[in-house]
């Protein structure tokens, strides 16, 4: 295939009695890409992630996912195809070790997670792999620690290790960065050039820096419908987008350099929250 | 099993195999019963996250299924048992279809909806007895050992309680029982790895249904009689109130929990009569309030807090 779309989405509606928080989305995510999805609060970024990954069912449209219509699969089905998510929250399971943690999305391959009758020694045998996944985001350390007690950041780089455990073919990432310290964020944006070696991400983010960064390809959204698409250059000069974004903001936006080649370390005014995109409504995400 | 919960588990027991020479057997196998029963519960309110407010239903099913396959047809003990626990698990896998549909006080709700249909119809059927119950079952042999003495089915009742519960701790240790506890803490997160929850709430309800069911079983052929008390919605809510007490979410709060309630109820029946609901009112009120985490789950706090001190 010339296009080789991993995920595609045609038309896609999300109406939530009479409000239209998706609106006739055509989405196209190409293989191997970091792909990003941005946008100002309430733009349907997270509702979008949810219909892809149907924690919420489309009320028109099409998904394909490797040229296979999933529009009507259930959620687990969905993550079973290689399409894993994470969430804007973080999502860890907090009363369990940091090493059961990966492990539990190391164990539905073994086949056994019905077997209520043996015991979870049997479950060691993931340890190993699990180590190395824990390695790679750098939480070794903390492998015998209960993840309530560890800090925000390495939570979400849990849940990075977590998701890459699946070894998915599709990572949907729901502001990976959200709420971190600059380090943080610097190491976990290189985690994610890391890991999209052999995988195609697809990842909703509001820190510019990062969006810039790393990412092949920017769609942006906007009262739930595609506002742009293309390369990040493209669209940060898109007269559109930086009307949606609206003041200094938007300048913000513009004034960060698109290229590629540029490592992704500190820009000047890092730490404050200059090159962050948010809309005027304020708030979270 | 850790190390530390099997050191418990045989000094228990060692402690209930010597129990009979101090207490009136029937007392301990009464206990024994509804911390079965409770162990049952917890398993799916303190790993799994569900409340079921309809559990009563599957001990009272079991109890009636039992009674009648000892009385009427005349089997075997052990096969009246097992057909009481395979009801209270079937019973359990049509409730908990149903009802994994819907999370949370929902879920709750259509248990209990659900129990009290099913008390309806046991109030209602003819081989219930109606509100005289199921009297006079008789307890029959086991490998030629009379059970209408005490002492022998003691030891049946006690190897039922042993082999249960190891059953459930194991259930709980687990590549299942982890997964459980992976639901508990973050349901969507487990869909999103993969999980189809849906079945593992189901087979952790009738795993729970069946083992509620046996308890109900037993309870039939200690007493000789199933009753509608055994499925009213008053039962359900006594085994919240056990678990709660004793310690949800920990291995031997239930145990501790039923050893307490029915214990008072047993003392305070002939002295304060009908006050005895007022007592129990506020016990939970008063576990609810001021320790949460229940017995069990308060002193291993405790524990961990003088470890704590000593190390700092």
């Amino acid at each position: 295939m010339a296009e080789d779309c991993i995920l595609e989405t045609s038309g896609l509606v999300k109406e939530f009695r009479g409000f239209v928080a998706v609106n006739d989305v055509n989405l196209k995510v190409r293989r191997g890409h970091i792909h990003a999805l941005i946008g100002p609060n309430g733009a349907g970024k997270t509702t979008c992630f949810n219909l892809l990954t149907k924690f919420l069912e489309p009320t028109r449209g099409q998904i394909r996912f490797n040229g296979i219509d999933i529009t009507r699969e259930a959620p687990q089905k969905i993550a079973r195809r290689g399409i894993v998510r994470s969430f804007q929250i973080s999502a860890v399971f907090p009363h369990l070790t940091v090493l059961e943690n990966v492990r539990i999305a190391l164990q539905r391959k073994l086949g056994t997670s019905f077997h209520f009758w043996k015991s979870d020694r049997g479950l060691n045998q993931l340890n190993d792999r699990a180590m190395e996944l824990l390695t790679a985001v750098d939480l070794a350390g903390y492998a015998d620690m209960v993840t309530v007690e560890m800090p925000y950041g390495r939570k979400r780089a849990l849940e990075i290790a977590t998701t890459l455990a699946l070894d998915p073919e599709l990572m949907l990432l729901d502001e990976p960065t959200q709420g971190m310290g600059h380090e943080d964020v610097h190491r976990v944006m290189e985690l994610i050039k890391q890991v999209s070696a052999n995988r195609t991400i697809l990842m909703v983010e509001h820190n510019m820096k990062v969006v810039a960064g790393i990412s092949d390809t920017l769609t942006v959204l906007a009262r739930g419908s595609v506002l742009a698409e293309g390369p990040y250059a493209e669209v940060a000069a898109n007269p559109l987008v930086i009307e949606a974004y609206m003041g200094t903001e938007a300048s913000g936006l513009a004034s960060i350099p698109a290229n590629d080649d540029r490592p992704p370390g500190p820009l000047p005014g890092e730490g404050d929250d200059h090159g962050s995109l948010r809309s005027n409504s304020g708030g979270a995400g | 099993m850790s190390r530390r919960v099997t050191i418990a588990y045989l000094l228990g027991l060692a402690l209930l195999l010597a129990a009979p020479m101090f207490i009136y057997p029937i007392l301990v196998m009464k206990v024994l019963c509804f911390a079965l029963f409770a162990c049952a519960f917890n398993l799916l309110l303190g790993y799994t996250g569900l409340l079921s407010f309809g559990h009563a239903v599957f001990l009272g099913g079991a109890a009636y299924v039992t009674g009648h396959a000892l009385k009427v047809w005349e089997l075997p003990t052990l096969v009246g048992l097992l057909a009481g626990t395979v009801a209270a698990a079937a019973l359990g896998w049509v409730i908990g279809s149903l009802a994994i549909r819907r999370q949370g006080i929902y879920f709750a709700m259509v248990t209990l909806a659900l129990a009290q249909m099913v008390y309806f119809l046991f109030l209602q059927a003819p081989f219930t007895g109606g509100e005289d119950g199921l009297q006079g079952v008789p307890r029959g042999t086991l490998f030629g050992l009379d059970l209408s003495v005490d002492i022998n089915l003691y030891y049946l009742v006690l190897a039922i309680f042993a082999g249960s519960f190891w059953l459930i701790q194991r259930t709980i240790h687990s590549p299942f029982g982890q997964i459980l506890k992976a639901i508990r803490e973050n349901e969507p997160r487990a869909i999103s790895l993969g999980y189809d929850v849906a079945k593992y709430k189901l087979l952790a309800f009738v795993l729970s249904a069946g083992l509620a069911g046996l308890a109900g079983a037993t309870k039939t052929v200690v007493f000789k009689f199933a009753t509608l008390t055994d499925a009213h919605w008053h039962t359900s809510g006594e085994v919240v109130l056990m678990t709660l007490l004793g310690g949800m979410g920990t291995v031997f709060g239930p145990v501790v929990g039923a050893t307490v309630i029915v214990t008072l109820q047993n003392e305070l029946a002939d002295k304060v009569g009908s006050l005895v609901t007022v007592i129990m009112g506020a016990i939970f009120v008063i576990c609810v309030l001021a320790f949460r985490r229940g017995i069990v789950g308060e002193s291993l706090a405790l524990y961990r807090r003088m470890i704590g001190q000593k190390a700092g």
